[in-house]
């Protein structure tokens, strides 16, 4: 018998439920299953009723950013030997519980789309493929590797406390933007960003970037969006640190 | 009891790279449209899409469409409809400048151009040799694409209904009326009316147990088109890539190879210069996923196990961290190899479905062999079989593939709707589903759900992997033949109506099925060898008999072929050598 791993899963219907509960599940394992394994392990043998949302199951999709041992991490990208059991796996916090693993992403696709997250090319659009240096993309790579998992947003003190803030995710889609070469709508996004919930409320607790899958730098990118509002005049005071 | 109705002038059933780009084009038209998924967008499975997007643009060596159309053509092994292929090519490098102006981050030249590197099959001057044909956006060129689409969907203002099911299309008589759709968070029924339909729903990876494909590739659009009695095209057509992570499936670019990795068994040696003297490590998938499978038959695997190494090693560090991130990071986690230090442990891995639903260039759905056209019902995507891959499609085939018609069948689409509103809806069309899914949920101890599934993908993987038989095929069909019966029966085991993952999974492992029932019998039927279609007991290409499509309709759980002529204008049938 391969050996088993006890796994504490969140479990909530709102329409039978008056609160989230825990409910534990005798998890068998392989050496180099990961988290995601062992919920589907559970779904498949043990109940089907149990729901978290996954698709790619390597990382690239999305969808499944939960909360395991009180760290928020992709539960395909994680892996069992890595973690202490008995394992604790939770939905992210920040966000209203639709059922059991699965939140209410609303208010998180809200916010990034509220900086304007497409490129507007400035005319006249060429015939061929408007010419970018490899420098200048580099200038903006970084961002484009975000794929809107939400774990940033979840691990972020500021947003935890409950202070206004359109969060890091939105700050590093519009640092993507502002710094492609191709782009002409930078000031309408930086207005944005400029607000009082902008990125002028990140505290630089570096927790997003130390939970960001995808190893984006998200307070540096953050605090390189605060200097370009400073400089462009858009917000007064003293220059953002970091 | 009311439902909630809503009145469209397109529905798009899928939101990734073809279903997009389609709704982009009909934003752009200013037709009302709205676009229903069952994943957010952006989860959509183009964005695994790693290695990059043909296009002639000649920007690293000369370069001409036409030279593409001759490679596409011989690596499907000439079941290739050569007018849809030559569309394609011709339209790639418009497509890909399109992309690079909406923001796609294309890796650059040193002058600023697009950068591009070369991929399996795709050759200079009619197969001389390897040709820098594939732009790509580092190793995660359809996340780019499926991102930058989705972002300039918002931007026209394209309507999104995210983790909407669609499980029946509505049809009045012939004519197609809309669409039946699944509201997963709060467990209720749609009605979606619209003269025009699109399915982009995408390819059907988890008809087998390893596969690169998400969950979510269930093949539910082609199941739709079979339940609504549209025949299914070439479906024993099945590809699969050599280079899957070992026992995950997980995949390894082809631009693994095209950056110069090499393909070694267990001594060592690089075996494709026995199969594929000329292009090697870069012959077609067909090729060197057989290559891959008779080394491990013979022992020659790793160790002798059952996978071969991708060597990376020889490969500056600087090609590996620039050009192929990603794919260097699943070894390290998924695996914990340092692909700077040993070879990847890799094999076959269930990827890509050359066949689907019958089109027309325009992406307009086909009934019959004479291509007679389904009013106002579109597809696009893998899910649809236009068809430009035949019978073995090239690497960075499929996203030019997806975008080009994608694209086609919105710019259709527009020009269909502004003739009106179709017909009324058909008030059985809900009913009946309402009236399944209940009983789903009452019944209690029939088969379960992951049963199913899990009896399907071992059928298949013994009986319709990489080399088939008559008796394979056979028993695969009887096999699933049987468990489609046991489906009737199905239990849901979940009571909730709140985001009820076990209620899709009934929905998908039905589709699931019927896909892989089609599979098994086009495969048993076409006893010649073409493309990915590899038939130990028929070992050669017939072209006598078999240079048409298959047309495979399954009504009231019987099973009809027909065959479709393929369309060849510019190339004749010629031996497939590399
Ligand atoms: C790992 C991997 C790497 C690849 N790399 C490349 C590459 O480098 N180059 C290349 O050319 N090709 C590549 N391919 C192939 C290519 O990516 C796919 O064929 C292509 O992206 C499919 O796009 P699509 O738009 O047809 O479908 P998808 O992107 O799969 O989208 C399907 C959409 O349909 C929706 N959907 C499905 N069923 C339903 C339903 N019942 N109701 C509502 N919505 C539904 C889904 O939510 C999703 O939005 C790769 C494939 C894989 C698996
Ligand atoms: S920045 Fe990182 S953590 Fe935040 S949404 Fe993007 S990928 Fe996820
Ligand atoms: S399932 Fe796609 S990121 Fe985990």
């Amino acid at each position: 018998m391969a050996p088993a791993v006890e796994f504490r899963v969140t479990r909530y219907d709102p329409a039978a439920d008056e609160q989230p509960r825990l409910v534990s599940y005798e998890v068998e394992v392989a050496a180099a299953d990961r988290v995601l394994d062992g919920l589907e392990y559970i779904k498949r043998r043990l109940d089907p009723s149990v729901a978290f949302r996954r698709s790619c199951a390597h990382g690239v999709c999305g969808s499944d950013a939960l909360v395991i041992n009180g760290t928020v991490r992709l539960a395909c990208k994680t892996l069992l030997q890595d973690l202490e059991p008995p394992l604790l796996v939770e939905p992210l916090a920040t966000f209203p519980v639709i059922r059991d693993l699965v939140v209410d992403l609303t208010s998180f696709f809200e916010a990034t789309r509220r900086v304007r997250p497409w490129l507007e090319a400035g005319e006249p659009i060429p015939e061929r493929e408007f010419l970018q240096t490899p420098a200048e993309l580099t200038a903006f790579a970084e961002g484009t590797k975000c794929i809107l998992c939400a774990s940033c947003v979840t691990a972020c003190p500021v947003v935890k406390r409950g202070t206004p803030y359109i969060g890091p995710a939105a700050v590093v889609q519009g640092h993507r933007f502002v710094n492609d070469s191709r782009d002409v709508g930078a000031e309408a996004r930086l207005r944005i960003l400029a607000a009082a919930d902008g990125a002028g409320a990140c505290e630089n607790f570096f927790e997003c970037t130390k939970v960001c899958p995808r190893g984006i730098l998200v307070t540096k990118r953050i605090n390189e969006i605060k200097a370009m509002l400073q400089a462009g005049g858009y917000v007064k005071g003293d220059a953002a640190d970091g | 009891m009311t439902f909630a109705r809503h009145d469209y002038d397109a529905v798009i059933v899928g939101a990734g790279g073809a279903g997009l780009f389609a709704a982009l084009e009909l934003g752009r038209a200013g037709a009302k449209a709205a676009v229903l998924s069952k994943l957010y967008a952006v989860r959509s499975h183009t964005g695994a899409a790693q290695g990059g997007i043909c296009a002639a643009l000649g920007n690293r060596e000369p370069d001409k469409p036409l030279w593409h159309m001759f490679d596409t053509v011989k690596g499907g092994d000439y079941l290739v409809d050569q007018d849809a292929a030559e569309i394609m090519c011709e339209e790639a490098p418009g497509v890909v400048f399109d992309l690079e102006h909406m923001g796609v981050p294309f890796n650059r030249t040193d002058d600023g151009k697009i950068d591009q590197r070369p991929f399996g099959g795709h050759t200079r001057n009619f197969g001389e040799a390897p040709v820098r044909r594939a732009c790509y956006a580092a190793d995660r060129t359809g996340a780019m694409i499926l991102h930058t689409l989705y972002q300039q969907c918002l931007r026209a203002g394209v309507e999104f209904y995210d983790e909407f099911f669609v499980t029946d299309l509505a049809f009045a008589g012939e004519t197609v009326a809309g669409v039946v759709a699944h509201d997963v968070r709060a467990g209720e029924l749609h009605s979606f009316r619209a003269p025009a339909v699109a399915l982009a729903t995408g390819g059907w990876g988890r008809l087998f147990r390893v596969t690169s494909n998400a969950y979510a590739n269930t093949g539910d659009g082609a199941a739709l088109a079979l339940r609504a009695g549209i025949p299914l095209q070439d479906m024993e057509f099945y590809q699969f890539h050599p280079t899957g992570l070992h026992g995950l499936g997980i995949l390894v670019s082809e631009a693994a190879r095209g950056e110069g990795g090499i393909l070694r068994n267990d001594a060592g040696e690089r075996f494709m210069e026995r199969y594929a003297p000329r292009l090697l490590d870069l012959a077609p998938r067909d090729m060197v996923s057989r290559a891959v499978y008779q080394e491990l038959q013979t022992g020659r695997g790793l160790g002798g196990a059952d996978y071969v190494g991708l060597d990376l090693t020889h490969l500056d560090a600087e090609v590996l961290d620039k050009k192929i991130p990603e794919i260097t990071d699943f070894a390290r986690i998924y695996l914990g190899v340092e692909p700077k230090e040993e070879m990847i442990p890799v094999a076959p891995t269930a990827h890509y479905a050359m066949g689907g639903v019958p089109t027309t260039v325009d992406g307009e759905v086909t009934r019959d062999e004479e291509a007679t056209v389904v009013p106002g019902l579109y597809a696009a995507g893998e899910v649809a079989c236009v068809s430009v891959h035949g019978a073995n499609r090239l690497g960075t085939n499929s996203l030019l593939d997806i975008l080009v018609f994608g694209r086609r069948v919105g710019r259709a689409i527009a020009e269909f709707v502004r003739g009106g509103k179709g017909p009324a809806w058909p008030a059985e069309a809900l009913e009946g589903r309402r009236e399944k899914v209940a009983r789903w949920r009452d019944t209690a101890g029939g088969p379960a759900v992951a049963e199913l599934r899990a009896d399907m993908q071992e059928a298949m993987e013994a009986g319709v992997s990489v080399y088939r038989t008559a008796e394979s095929t056979a028993a695969a069909r009887e096999a699933v033949g049987g468990l489609l019966t046991a489906y009737g029966d199905v239990g849901v085991g979940d009571a909730a109506a709140a985001f009820s993952t076990e209620l899709l999974e009934a929905f998908e492992v039905g589709n699931l099925l019927a896909l892989a029932y089609v599979t098994a019998a086009s495969a048993h039927r076409r006893t010649e060898s073409r493309g990915a279609h590899s038939r130990e007991d028929f070992a050669a290409r017939d072209d006598a008999r078999w240079l048409n499509h298959t047309l495979c309709y399954l009504r009231d759980g019987e099973l009809e072929f027909r065959a479709k002529p393929v369309t060849i204008t510019r190339f004749e049938p010629k031996p497939r050598e590399y």
